[in-house]
């Protein structure tokens, strides 16, 4: 292999990787002094490779995929998304960057209370200056099932009709990196597996790179690799 | 920014629809309401006030001087469409064929008066009428006191100059005629056209020429200006706060408390503000940090709270400006009827005034909380408990402090009561919040020793306290601004009522010879009427202050010349009137007595620029006299006793032969009898002050009602503001109602929780309100208003309970539709 070939693969490989974690660290001072929370962790992600993080409440799922989606900066190591250092940039560039490579859905739905369904899945699409918001926002939802749905609040939407909308919200800027944190968490069973089952069926026809914190063993084994936390260190 | 314009403008309408900015929105348009309310108000009724003062003036302005006035100054006034009219005062003698007496003569031209009227009769000492125009050439108006010294009635010939003029009515009162003893010659009204034909217009001859203006007022104001730029330096100009000091201070005094209600609703506009502001950053943190998480970086979310919050207050100045405007025209309307006459229409300052205001407090109390808001970070969606890092004080207070600081100069435009003020608030605050914090912990303990409902209620208090304390310090405020301004309302008009009774005296008898006096009170008693004290009164002239004598010395001020050259009429008193205060040195004792010592009141003291200790010499009939200032006072010249500028220590003038004066009611019936005593006692001056009297009755009564209308308006806006305020609470009640009903709890114990909890709030800012209102009446009534305080112990009732039920209503009215939804509703809201 020549060196232009070497570069080229390099980059392929690169492409490939959608998020990369390196020594990453993150500790915090406490009333019991200083805290780790996040332990030494690294680990690369292909793109289009549903993974999912468990482990015990308190392990550091939540602190790592903070971390993972520039939400918060670690205490050392480094994070690339799409291809950036997310440790490189400043909390404006790294808010741009989620804009147009990253989505989320929580365990709380986070739908903003004052907007309806329709507004709550257009606001990513506003927030990136899109001019088909509106059509692009009725499709998503359209696409969760919950078309007549589209002019309620948050509170008059049951917590499965709200973790749809927050479903559509995320996939309709049809993003790199979707990151899940505990999505079925706040559902009864049932809701439960139907909102797993959507989550999943989106994420294979908009080729996403699912990123998926959960308890939920069941939820957990229908993705590809599974990252174990235990005290804030990873074991695969 | 048009990227964040577009974004703020779709949101706000979303956030409209879903009726989330209600709350805010409506504490803003209500405070902005109460602010243009009581502006458009307060600026009708100080005109209204200001045209009934200028009518002892008979002019908004009056332009004097001893030579001829240009006509260009009449010229301007045209063009700035201001009405004048013409007068000439000149001291001559009048005869009625054999008798003769000095008299003030008055010559006036068409249009006069411009303010007040001309009241007239067909008989002395009678009931006058108003006059419709001024005398005809060849007729004249003479006063009652030069009819009975002349022996003259209508249709009498009387001799002025070169002329023979027909007495055509009897002067009884004309607006101008002075509450000060400067005049003491009888008058006579006559027509300016009529003076060459008198020819006692000579080179030499004492004449006062004067022009009168009256007009709008923002005109009269410019206009002054252009009058003190462009007049010769003889030429005097003079207003109403120069000519009646009786009436400048009670118009003063109402100004004040006018402001002082401006300021009480500047104060509520921004407490309301400030709770709207900060639950509207409250329900907004997790929205923010979710557009952060999608992508929003910190200045567009920035630029998008500002946007909206600016949005906002456009359309509550609109609104509250409308509404401010609707409420003011409606009790305009329902006073008029009281008033006896409108109130001249309102101008539109209060609209760029409320809406500079709603700005100024919303960048003062909202700017911060919002720059908070921006720093919300983004890990907040995954952990709830994680808000902004804490503000630098400086920061979050600076700009509250500031603007509240701007406000209030701004509506008092006067450094001494602004920093007077500005010290009493901040005072009041920090006792609010150290007592707050005190007060919220002792309710922690006592929460074991009541029932279930109350324990909540009680128990949220010590738990929120934080929240508790900013609720006490901004109910405290809002009551105790109420209370203050309700106390010192009842403290004015009390004190007007009670300055002029129905028995004042409304006759002063000057010049009455030291010989004469005995007998001439026996002739007073005779009639039925009882003389006040009689005071000793000595003219004199002034000649040297500090050894240097009158005539070297420069006045910065035209009021220094005339009162250091002007014929003094002095006075020695042992005793101090209950109507004067000592504001520098002190008043003499029995020690004293015989010593060279002066009291001067404060108008001197300003205007001679002197100070304690300073002597000035005066020549009395002939003889020096250098005096040391010993004191001076301050002196409430509405009381209508009689006063004097200088009074000297008993036993240094008794020697020198002076008159003396007294004053004297006497009623309708009894006046008539006075041309008798005129003619009997003819050195003796009558000065007849009913007239004025009754104007400053009228100015009084429309002030008080003035002033009672607006405390009422305020008090009105204030409740609803405060309404407002709370509303603003409801939410962090919300959540926990519907727990508390979820575990079982019935809506009954629930809304008991709720109330203990407001009821307790509402107490506890009443007592201290009841206490900042006391302590802040005191000093509002001494200091500000310059009257005594009657201390009121009906408001510590009224501030506790009317705290109380005033804040358990409006929690009641905020958290009810809270408590009557099924508990699921709000739990599935979150």
């Amino acid at each position: 292999m020549n060196h232009a070939q070497m570069q080229s693969a390099q980059a392929l490989a690169h492409l490939e990787t959608v998020l990369k974690a390196e020594n990453l660290t993150k500790q915090v001072n406490s009333p019991e002094g200083l805290l780790t929370i996040v332990r030494d962790v690294s680990f690369e992600i292909a793109a289009g490779e549903p993974v999912a993080i468990v482990g015990a409440s308190g392990a550091g799922k939540s602190t790592l995929l903070a971390l993972l989606a520039g939400l918060d900066t670690p205490t050392s190591g480094k994070v690339w998304l799409a291809g950036t250092d997310l440790t490189a940039l400043d909390e404006d560039g790294r808010a741009r960057l989620r804009a147009q490579r990253v989505g989320f859905v929580f365990q709380s739905f986070h739908l903003v209370p004052a907007l309806t369904a329709l507004e709550n899945v257009m606001l990513p699409l506003e927030l990136a200056a899109r001019p088909d918001a509106r059509r692009a926002a009725r499709e998503a939802l359209e696409r969760v099932g919950l078309r007549d749905r589209t002019s309620h609040y948050p509170r008059q939407l049951s917590g499965g009709e709200q973790q749809r909308v927050a479903l559509a919200r995320a996939f309709v800027t049809q993003p790199a990196v979707l990151f899940a944190d505990e999505p079925t968490g706040n559902l009864d069973t049932v809701t439960g597996t139907r909102i797993g089952e959507l989550l999943f069926e989106l994420n294979s026809t908009s080729r996403t790179t699912l990123v998926l914190v959960t308890h939920d063993s069941t939820l957990a084994a229908k993705c590809a690799r599974i990252l174990r936390m235990e005290a804030g260190a990873l074991r695969e | 920014m048009m990227r964040a314009l577009a974004f703020a403008l779709r949101t706000l309408g979303r956030e409209w629809r879903s009726g989330e900015l209600g709350v805010l929105l409506l504490a803003l348009t209500v405070a902005v309401a109460a602010l243009t309310g009581v502006g458009f108000l307060v600026g009708r009724v100080a005109t209204a006030v200001d045209l009934q003062a200028a009518e002892v003036l008979a002019a908004d302005l009056r332009l004097g001087s001893p030579e001829p006035i240009d006509t260009k100054y009449e010229e301007e006034a045209a063009r700035r469409d201001i009405r004048t009219a013409r007068s000439t005062a000149l001291l001559s003698v009048v005869f009625n064929g054999e008798q003769s007496q000095l008299t003030n003569l008055r010559a006036v031209g068409p249009g006069y008066p411009l303010r007040g009227k001309v009241l007239i009769a067909d008989e002395p000492f009678a009931q006058g009428t108003p006059a419709t125009g001024i005398p005809g050439t060849g007729e004249v108006w003479p006063d009652s006191r030069l009819l009975a010294a002349l022996d003259a009635r209508i249709g009498s010939q009387l001799t002025i100059g070169a002329a023979t003029l027909r007495v055509s009515r009897v002067l009884i009162s004309r607006p101008d005629q002075g509450g000060t003893f400067s005049e003491l010659a009888p008058s006579l009204l006559m027509n300016i056209a009529d003076i060459p034909a008198t020819q006692l217009v000579q080179p030499g001859s004492r004449v006062s020429y004067r022009v009168l203006f009256a007009g709008d007022r923002g005109a009269i104001d410019l206009f002054k200006n252009w009058l003190l730029a462009n007049k010769k330096r003889s030429e005097r100009l003079l207003d109403i706060t120069q000519e009646s000091p009786q009436i400048k201070n009670a118009v003063e005094r109402a100004g004040r408390f006018l402001s002082l209600a401006s300021l009480v609703s500047v104060l509520l506009c921004a407490i309301a503000v400030a709770m709207s502001a900060r639950r509207y950053v409250q329900r907004h943190l997790d929205s923010v940090a979710l557009l952060k998480t999608l992508g929003a970086t910190r200045g567009f979310t920035l630029s998008v709270s500002i946007l909206q919050l600016m949005m906002v207050a456009v359309v509550a100045t609109i609104a509250g400006s409308l509404l401010g405007f609707v409420a003011q025209e409606w009790l305009a309307r329902t006073i008029r009827g009281l008033l006896n006459s409108n109130l001249p229409p309102a101008d539109f300052k209060p609209l760029l005034i409320g809406f500079i205001t709603a700005v100024a407090v919303l960048a003062g109390f909202a700017l911060p909380p919002l720059l908070q808001l921006a720093r919300v970070p983004a890990i907040r969606v995954l952990r709830r408990d994680i808000g902004p890092p804490p503000a630098f004080v400086l920061l979050a207070f600076g700009p509250a402090v500031l603007a509240v600081c701007f406000l209030i100069y701004w509506v008092v435009r006067d450094t001494w009561l602004f920093a007077w003020f500005t010290i009493g608030l901040v005072g009041f605050l920090a006792l609010l919040s150290l007592a707050g914090a005190v007060l919220v912990a002792l309710a922690g303990r006592l929460r074991g020793s009541v029932g279930v409902a109350w324990r909540y209620g009680v128990a949220n208090l010590s738990r929120r306290r934080a929240e508790s304390l900013i609720q006490i310090v901004a109910f405290g405020t809002g009551i105790m601004v109420l209370l203050l301004l309700g106390l010192v309302r009842n403290d004015l008009a009390r004190d007007w009522r009670i300055s002029l009774p129905e028995d004042l005296p409304n006759y002063f008898f000057i010049n009455i010879p030291a010989d004469q006096r005995d007998a001439f009170i026996k002739d007073i008693e005779q009639r039925g009427a009882t003389p006040t004290r009689v005071l000793p009164m000595i003219r004199g002239r002034m000649t040297a202050i500090n050894g240097r004598p009158i005539e070297d010395l420069r006045f910065n001020r035209q009021e220094g010349e005339d009162n250091a050259t002007r014929e003094q009429n002095l006075s020695w008193a042992a005793e101090l009137g209950p109507d004067n205060r000592i504001v520098e040195g002190k008043w003499w004792g029995p020690e004293d007595y015989g010593k060279p010592l002066v009291s001067l009141a404060t108008e001197f003291q300003e205007s001679l620029h002197v100070k304690l200790g300073d002597t000035l010499t005066f020549d009395i009939a002939g003889e020096t006299f250098t005096v040391t200032i010993a004191s001076f006072r301050k002196v409430k010249w509405d009381s209508f006793q009689p006063n004097f500028f200088m009074v000297f220590a008993p036993g240094i003038l008794e020697r020198v032969t002076g008159t003396y004066l007294t004053s004297v009611h006497f009623d309708g019936s009894q006046a008539r009898t006075l041309a008798s005593l005129a003619r009997k006692y003819p050195s003796v001056s009558i000065f007849d002050i009913e007239d004025l009297l009754e104007r400053v009755r009228s100015v009084f009564d429309k002030a008080v009602l003035a002033v009672q209308s607006v405390f009422f308006f305020t008090l009105f806006a204030g409740l609803t503001v405060m309404m407002a305020a709370v509303q603003a609470s409801r939410d962090e009640r919300r959540y926990e109602s519907a727990m508390l009903r979820t575990l079982g709890a019935s809506r009954a114990t629930v809304l008991q929780g709720v109330l203990a909890e407001f009821t307790t709030l509402g107490l506890l800012s009443g007592l201290l309100a009841a206490l900042g209102a006391s302590i802040g009446g005191y000093f509002v009534a001494t200091r500000v208003l310059e009257m005594s305080y009657g201390f009121d112990e009906r408001v510590w009732l009224t501030g506790t309970l009317g705290g109380a039920l005033l804040v358990a209503f409006s929690g009641w009215l905020a958290t009810r539709s809270v408590i009557n939804h099924p508990p699921v509703t709000t739990l599935r809201a979150g």
